[in-house]
C-alpha cells in the first residue's frame, strides 16, 4: 500500500519534471522565434533596399527621395517644437503642481484617451480642423501639427516619470535655500532630468519619423521643391512650411498606389522602407545611450 | 512712517517677484495641462459634430449603419438616399483583429514569460531592445512587407483567387504589429509580481513551469488583460498597413483567402475622393466617429480591470 502510494507520487513528481522540461524547451523556441523573426525582418529590409539603390535614388527630383526626406525631418522638427513646450509643461504640472482632485483625474484619462487614439483618427481631425476649417490646401503645418497631437502624451508621461523618480532631496534642498517652487523646477529638477527627458522625445520623433496614416489628409501625397527658390511664401520653397509636403513614409503608400506612373516605384518603396528602419534603429540606439549614460552617472558606476 | 514705507516696498517687491519666479511658470504648466483636456474633448466634439451628419442630415438610422451591408452613398455634395450599411466594413475590423489576436496572444505570452521568468538577463539584454525595434517599425513599413512578401507568398501557396489579397494576410501583419504591445505590458505585469510568491511556490517543491502557471500568470492576470486590449486597440486603429494587404473589395470575405475590406482601409481610401458634405463623405466620418469611440471603450475597459484589481488588493 505505502509502497503503491510512493511510486503514483514519484510518478507525479517525474511527470511534473518533465512537463517543466517540456515547457522550458516551448518558451526558449518561442523566444527564439521572435529573435529570428526581428533579425529576419529587419535584415530583409535592409538588403532590399541596399539592393534596390539605383542611380538617382537619392536625388531631389520626382525620381528621387531627397524631398520626402527632406519634409520627413522638417515636418519631425515642426511637431517637436510644438508638442515638447506643452508636453513638458503639462508634465511638470502634473508631477509637481497636481493636486489630489478631479482635474488631474480628468487630465490622466485625457492623456491615455489621446495616447490610444489610432493614428488616421487624429489624422482625421487635423484634416477637419486645419484644412477643411480654414480652408487651407494640403500642408506641411497641419501634418506637423497632427504628429504633434500623437506625440505629446508620451512627452507628457516621459516627463512627469522622469521629475517623480528624482530623489526628494533636491527639491527639499533647492527649497530649502529660499528658492520658490517654479525656480526650483527649472532651475534644479528640470537639468537633473533632462537626459530621461530628452530620450522620450528621441523616440516620439522615432514614431513621428514613421507616421504615415495622420499625414494621409493633412500633409498631402505630393511634394515639389524648387531647390534653388528661397522665398518663403513661395509654395515651391522648400522652408516654406504651408505647402504639401510628402514623407517618406507615405511616399511608400502612395508609390503602391502610383505604381504604374513611375518605372522605379518598388525599388523607390524599398529604400524609402529601408531608410525608415535604419533611422528608427539610430533613433533607438540614441535613446538607449543617454539612458546608459544615465544610469552610469547616477549610480557611480565607472565599470 | 519711515519704516512702513520700506514694508510697502518689500512687499511689492515680494509680489512681482513671486509673480516671476512663481506664478509665471506654474500659469503655464496648469495652462498646458488643462490644454491636453481641452485638446481631446476638442477631437470628440469635431468628430461627433461631423459623425452624426449621417444620422442627422441624411436621416439614416444607426442600425442601418452598424447592421446593414449596404455600401451604396450617394457622392455628391447635396445627393442623398444612397445606403450606408457599414456591417462589411465592421465585420473586416472585427475579424482580421480577433484572428491576429487569436493567433499571436499565447506566442507573445510566452515570449513575455521567456523574458521575465526563464532568461530574465538576456530577456534584459537582448530581447527587451530587439523588442522596441519591433514597435519602432513604422506601421507603412509592415504592410510593405506584407505586401511585397506575404501577399505573393500566399498566392503562390494556396493558390487565393485574389492574388493574396487577403483576410489572412490582414491578420499576420496585424498579428506581427501587435506583438510587442502585448508582450511588454504582459512582462511588465509578470516582472512586478512579488518574488515571494515565486519563492513560496519553490519552497513547496513547485517546478518552474508549475510556479509560473499556477502562481505567476493568475497573479499577473490584470496585467496580462491590459496588454491584450491595448493590443487590440492598436490593432483596431491601424490603417495603412492592413489597406496594403487586405483588398479593398466591399463584399463579405467568403473565408479567409477573400479579400476585404475594414473601417480604416475604407477610410484611408476613400476619404479624399469624395465630395466634402456629400452622404458617401459624411459616412466615412461616421466610420471615424465609431473607431474613436471603439478607442474610448478600449480605455474604459482598462479602468475597468485595473479597478477591479485594485478592489481585490484592498479586500
Amino acid at each position: 500500500m505505502i509502497a503503491d502510494q510512493r511510486t503514483t507520487m514519484q510518478k507525479r513528481v517525474h511527470n511534473a519534471q518533465r512537463m517543466n522540461r517540456i515547457m522550458t524547451v516551448v518558451f526558449y523556441c518561442i523566444g527564439g522565434f521572435f529573435l529570428v523573426l526581428i533579425l529576419v525582418l529587419a535584415v530583409y529590409i535592409i538588403i532590399n533596399g541596399i539592393r534596390s539603390i539605383y542611380p538617382g535614388v537619392f536625388g531631389f527630383d520626382s525620381d528621387g527621395i531627397g524631398n520626402q526626406f527632406f519634409n520627413t525631418v522638417y515636418l519631425v522638427f515642426w511637431s517637436l517644437l510644438i508638442s515638447v513646450p506643452i508636453g513638458v509643461l503639462a508634465g511638470i504640472y502634473m508631477a509637481e503642481y497636481a493636486g489630489d482632485n478631479k482635474l488631474t483625474k480628468f487630465i490622466r484619462i485625457s492623456i491615455e484617451s489621446l495616447s490610444s487614439l489610432p493614428s488616421i483618427v487624429v489624422g482625421l481631425f487635423g484634416y477637419l480642423v486645419f484644412i477643411l476649417y480654414t480652408g487651407a490646401k494640403w500642408n506641411l503645418m497641419a501634418g506637423a501639427l497632427a504628429v504633434s497631437i500623437l506625440s505629446l502624451p508620451s512627452i507628457t508621461t516621459t516627463t512627469e516619470d522622469a521629475m517623480r523618480s528624482l530623489p526628494k532631496s533636491y527639491k527639499a534642498g533647492s527649497m530649502a535655500l529660499g528658492a520658490t517652487h517654479w525656480t526650483t523646477i527649472h532651475k534644479v529638477l528640470l537639468p537633473a532630468c533632462l537626459p530621461r527627458i530628452i530620450t522620450g522625445v528621441i523616440l516620439a520623433a522615432g514614431r513621428g519619423f514613421g507616421e504615415a496614416a495622420a499625414l494621409l489628409y493633412t500633409s498631402g501625397q505630393s511634394t515639389r521643391l524648387n531647390w534653388s527658390n528661397w522665398n518663403i511664401t513661395s509654395k515651391t520653397c522648400p522652408l516654406n512650411p504651408f505647402r504639401p509636403g510628402e514623407t517618406l513614409a507615405l511616399h511608400i503608400w502612395v508609390m503602391r498606389t502610383e505604381g504604374s506612373l513611375n518605372a522605379h516605384s518598388e525599388e523607390i518603396a524599398n529604400v524609402c522602407a529601408m531608410i525608415l528602419v535604419i533611422c528608427v534603429l539610430l533613433f533607438s540606439l540614441a535613446a538607449r545611450m543617454i539612458t546608459k549614460h544615465v544610469t552610469r552617472k547616477q549610480t557611480g558606476d565607472n565599470a | 512712517m519711515e519704516s512702513g514705507k520700506e514694508t510697502n516696498r518689500n512687499t511689492k517687491i515680494t509680489k512681482s517677484y513671486y509673480f516671476r519666479k512663481e506664478y509665471l511658470g506654474r500659469g503655464f504648466a496648469t495652462g498646458c495641462g488643462i490644454f491636453i483636456i481641452v485638446l481631446t474633448f476638442a477631437i470628440g466634439i469635431f468628430l461627433l459634430v461631423r459623425g452624426t451628419g449621417t444620422f442627422t442630415k441624411f436621416h439614416h438610422s444607426i442600425a442601418e449603419f452598424l447592421f446593414s451591408a449596404d455600401w451604396s452613398p450617394v457622392d455628391t455634395a447635396q445627393g442623398s438616399g444612397g445606403g450606408v450599411g457599414a456591417a462589411i466594413f465592421i465585420v473586416g475590423s472585427l475579424l482580421t483583429c480577433g484572428l491576429a489576436l487569436a493567433m499571436i496572444t499565447p506566442f507573445a505570452l510566452g515570449a513575455a514569460v521567456f523574458m521575465t521568468e526563464i532568461a530574465p538577463k538576456a530577456g534584459e539584454k537582448i530581447f527587451r531592445p530587439a523588442v522596441e525595434i519591433f514597435v519602432g517599425i513604422p506601421s507603412v513599413v509592415y504592410g510593405w512587407i506584407g505586401l511585397t512578401v506575404l501577399v505573393p507568398f500566399i498566392r503562390d501557396v494556396f493558390h487565393a483567387k485574389m492574388g493574396g489579397y487577403s483576410v489572412l494576410a490582414a491578420s499576420i501583419v496585424l498579428a506581427v504589429m501587435i506583438f510587442p504591445t502585448i508582450t511588454t505590458v504582459a512582462a511588465d505585469a509578470i516582472r512586478s509580481t512579488p518574488d515571494s510568491c515565486r519563492k513560496a511556490g519553490y519552497g513547496l517543491g513547485s517546478t518552474r513551469w508549475q510556479v509560473i502557471y499556477r502562481i505567476v500568470i493568475p497573479a499577473s492576470k490584470n496585467g496580462i488583460f491590459t496588454g491584450i486590449i491595448l493590443g487590440l486597440a492598436r490593432a483596431f486603429g491601424e490603417a495603412l498597413a492592413v489597406a496594403m494587404v487586405i483588398g479593398k473589395t466591399k463584399s463579405f470575405p467568403k473565408n479567409l483567402l477573400s479579400p476585404t475590406s475594414n473601417l480604416t482601409a475604407e477610410i484611408a481610401a476613400d476619404m479624399g475622393n469624395t465630395a466634402s458634405g456629400g452622404e458617401a463623405n459624411m459616412a466615412l466620418w461616421s466610420m471615424a466617429l465609431l473607431l474613436f469611440l471603439i478607442s474610448m471603450l478600449f480605455i474604459f475597459l482598462i479602468h475597468l480591470i485595473s479597478g477591479s484589481g485594485k478592489k481585490k488588493e484592498k479586500d
